[in-house]
């Protein structure tokens, strides 16, 4: 095995590490704020706020995020209004923008699902019980609805931005050297793709397994009551180490 | 001994006894199933009424129109004398006319559930202190220490960091009719606070509530205890297929049942 030529391709792909993560970070960022104004859609009971969002979600979960890429990328831009329109041109010609515009919509769609699912299984009763204490609407959600969904919604998230975190690759195709991009460029300078995948795949893992621990700790902070209360779990002694 | 002195001269009627609760004429329909057919009810303070009837005879639906957690279709719910205003929405039905004053009166009527309802995410000292900060507005220090008091005399203070699911049913009812007192509500309202627990944890629930009553607040006590309407309540209401059957001082009702539903239904407890 060639240690020298993993060693460099690793630290090759890794300094484009921060470019993947500022496409994650921001594709994620704007996703949640889309899936939360779907999700209030939704919510609000409006007929027309419901067909709309009916209607994207159909279409956004139900395409390839690449074709969407693509139709964002290289489809917008023939319509002259938008090549003469000064919003919308300067992110829409930028493979970058269009890449965090393609994953900010696609995963509103999935996400704004994963919240609507949330905000209904949260027990009728615990909403009643804050009703029948005189609770305003307002603090009504943000007390009892919202922190309750948001644990519901959680595990269904976080494999939501891992799905997201791989994604990011494909702004490859649009000529972005993120870790993808550029683990196809050393590839193609090389002929070694075996190698080069085999970098690009561990860090990618590493990424997600990183990603994952963080939500495995959120969500464990976020539910001691669904865990064994203290003492009961220091009633169940620890195995003695004999070996 | 003293105490139970003060208590019965707190709760002895007035002169200027006041209606704590006023129900007029309250209809009820879900679909095509007119579940209360008019029913009234007069609850004076110090009350401690039991309302008892077979299952779906629309005694939580009763209870639940108070405080508009289900909107009457007509009557007139009165508390403490101010009577819940009503408007006619688009589709024809009643609604509340202001959401505001609906929200005012259930904060002076807490509500104890069958199934606890107490906040799975919060430990039981941020149940207590939830409403009474968040709807009361009062500092948060005052409402910490009013809720360890309470917690004291429902005799779960040990549990007060816990959160609900880790305690047992009997636990989470005290504590949730400490949550209800923490409001210092003028009426409290109990649907049947204990059915959803085992026999052995029914004892010390009915203590607490056997307590309040001495102490001279105003309840009405969706029940199936017996014991409880016929020795701790001031008056027995019976209802029957969405109607008030009967009405009536528990030992006279039990001991001389004034219709034969009422007759039946008691025997078929004594069973
Ligand atoms: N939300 C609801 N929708 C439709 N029917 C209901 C609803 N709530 C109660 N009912 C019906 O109303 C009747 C009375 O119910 P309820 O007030 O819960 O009776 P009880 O508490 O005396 O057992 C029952 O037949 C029940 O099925
Ligand atoms: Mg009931």
């Amino acid at each position: 095995m060639d240690f020298d030529f993993y060693l460099s391709t690793m630290w090759s792909v890794l300094k484009a590490l921060p470019l993947t993560l500022e496409i994650w970070f921001f594709g994620i960022a704007f996703g949640l704020i889309i899936a939360t104004g779907l999700t209030w859609l939704r919510a609000s009971g409006h007929k027309l706020g419901e067909y709309f969002t009916r209607a994207y979600v159909f279409v956004f979960r139900g395409s390839p995020l690449l074709v969407q890429l693509y139709l964002i990328y290289f489809g917008l831009s023939q319509f002259d209004f938008v090549r003469h329109s000064p919003i919308l041109w300067p992110i829409l010609r930028d493979p970058m923008y269009c890449t965090i515009v393609a994953m900010a919509l696609n995963t509103a769609a999935y996400e704004s699902e994963i919240f609507r699912g949330a905000l209904r299984a949260v027990p009728v009763g615990q909403i009643e019980a804050a009703k029948a204490f005189g609770m305003p609407a307002f603090t009504r959600f943000r007390l009892v609805t919202l922190p309750i969904a948001l644990r519901l919604a959680l595990p269904a998230y976080s494999t939501e931005i891992i799905l997201m975190t791989k994604a990011t690759a494909l702004a490859s195709v649009v000529t972005i050297m993120e870790m993808m991009g550029t683990a196809q460029k050393i590839q193609h300078d090389t002929f070694r793709p075996i190698e080069v995948l085999t970098c690009a795949g561990v860090i990618y893992l590493l990424l997600n397994l990183s990603i994952a621990r963080l939500f495995a700790w959120v969500e464990y902070r976020l539910s001691p009551h669904l865990r064994p209360p203290p003492e009961q779990s220091q009633q169940i002694k620890p195995v003695p180490e004999v070996l | 001994m003293s105490a139970n002195v003060a208590a019965a001269a707190k709760a002895a009627p007035s002169p200027e006894d006041k209606s704590a609760i006023s129900v007029r004429d309250m209809r009820k329909c879900f679909g095509d199933h007119e579940v209360l057919k008019g029913i009234s009810l007069e609850a004076h303070k110090g009350d401690v009424i039991s309302i008892l009837g077979s299952s779906g005879s629309g005694k939580s639906t009763m209870l639940r129109c108070i405080n508009l957690l289900e909107t009457p279709d007509s009557g007139e719910v009165r508390v403490d004398g101010e009577l819940i205003r009503m408007k006619q929405a688009r589709d024809g039905r009643q609604m509340p006319a202001d959401i505001r004053q609906v929200e005012r009166i259930r904060a002076n009527l807490a509500m104890v559930f069958q199934s606890f309802n107490l906040w799975s995410h919060m430990t039981v000292l941020e149940n207590l202190v939830a409403a009474p900060t968040h709807v009361l507005k009062r500092p948060r220090a005052e409402c910490l220490e009013q809720a360890e008091a309470l917690l004291k005399r429902v005799g779960i203070w040990e549990r007060r960091n816990y959160y609900p699911p880790h305690m047992s049913g009997g636990q989470q009812q005290r504590a949730a009719i400490a949550r209800a007192l923490a409001m210092n509500p003028k009426v409290m309202l109990f649907d049947e606070p204990t059915s959803a627990l085992d026999p052995e944890l029914v004892g010390e629930v009915l203590r607490v509530m056997r307590s309040l009553a001495e102490e001279g607040r105003t309840m009405l006590v969706v029940t199936h205890e017996m014991g409880f309407a016929r020795d701790v309540s001031s008056k027995v209401m019976f209802l029957h297929k969405g109607e008030v059957d009967s009405v009536g001082e528990p030992k006279e009702m039990f001991a001389k049942p004034p219709t034969p539903q009422f007759k039946q239904f008691i025997a078929n407890f004594n069973k």
